[in-house]
């Protein structure tokens, strides 16, 4: 009895822990408060039903978000809408690799300030915030993964239960996607245009 | 992932054993980035970053675009939901 409070204790301290990053993950991927939190609930009571299964109790934090992504896996896959399908391929209506710096950059210093640095300036929250929403499951995830959470690509392969290679081509092009989705949100809000690499002009440095 | 690398210090004919090219450093850039390199590649990345302004200036971008997002994303988990992770707990 006494162990079994113990676990319970010690249990609900790792939670408390993790928590912050576990509801931050979750309102990525559900993409709203409510589903976001009972996502959570789910994922803790979860967990704590597979307590056994956990071997390192070191590697608590990736064994929860493993958990946290297939409790979301298994939602999406029960509503089975058209967004939700995109799982386990690697595809997305895309036309190819999109970078903001090739489209920002300027060979040459310019005197009248910096592309790059003006257009990250102008980014809101709001626009990353939906630039991350409309990313496919597959690709949110692990951009979320990645870069929110701050795992490592091994640990990603062991959450997302897929090899090392898939995080990472998963990984680069959820990026590419992100930057593509930025550049609309910025063309959209008319904040930026395409930069004319004018080589001739008088006023660059 | 193209570069534009026109009138910028590049490093695009790699004279030692070294140096990588832009080309290279670019395929290797999210990697870098990620702390996902290690020994002589990650020496290599390291070395072509001091030499080539227009693969800096990406690296830079790149990193500050990704603080950004991880600023966005900064959620703290709401009271409510700490209390009810707390009952759950109890109740299971």
């Amino acid at each position: 009895m006494r162990e079994e409070q113990d676990i319970k204790q010690w249990f609900e301290h790792e939670v408390t822990g993790v928590l912050d990053d576990l509801y931050g993950a979750a309102l990525r991927l559900a993409k709203n408060p409510a589903d976001a939190e009972d996502l959570v609930g789910e994922a803790v009571a979860r967990a704590f039903g597979n307590l056994h299964t956990l071997n390192d109790r070191q590697a608590f934090r990736g064994w929860i978000f493993r958990i946290l992504s297939n409790c979301f896996i298994t939602e999406c896959r029960k509503r089975k809408t058209r967004a939700e399908m995109s799982l386990n391929g690697d595809d997305a209506s895309d036309d190819g690799e999109f970078w903001l710096f090739d489209k920002l950059h300027q060979p040459f210093l310019l005197w009248w300030g910096n592309p790059e640095q003006e257009f990250l300036n102008s980014l809101l929250r709001d626009d990353l915030i939906k630039a991350l929403d409309g990313l496919p499951e597959n690709f949110r995830i692990v951009l979320v993964l990645a870069e929110v959470e701050g795992f490592n690509y091994q640990d990603i392969a062991g959450i997302l239960e897929v090899p090392v290679g898939t995080v990472r081509s998963r990984l680069s092009r959820a990026r590419s996607l992100l930057q593509k989705a930025l550049w609309q949100h910025a063309k959209d809000r008319g904040i930026t245009t395409e930069p004319t690499k004018d080589l001739n002009r008088q006023d660059t440095l | 992932m193209s570069n534009d690398m026109s009138n910028t210090t590049s490093t695009n004919n790699p004279s030692d054993k070294n140096t990588i090219d832009c080309e290279e450093a670019l395929k290797r850039l999210f990697e870098y980035i990620d702390h996902e390199l290690h020994g002589r590649r990650h020496e290599e990345m390291e070395d072509h970053m001091s030499k080539c302004r227009s693969c800096y200036s990406r690296l830079e971008f790149e990193k500050r675009l990704q603080q950004h997002l991880k600023n966005a994303t900064e959620q703290k988990a709401p009271q409510e939901l700490q209390n009810k992770i707390k009952k759950l707990i109890h109740k299971l």
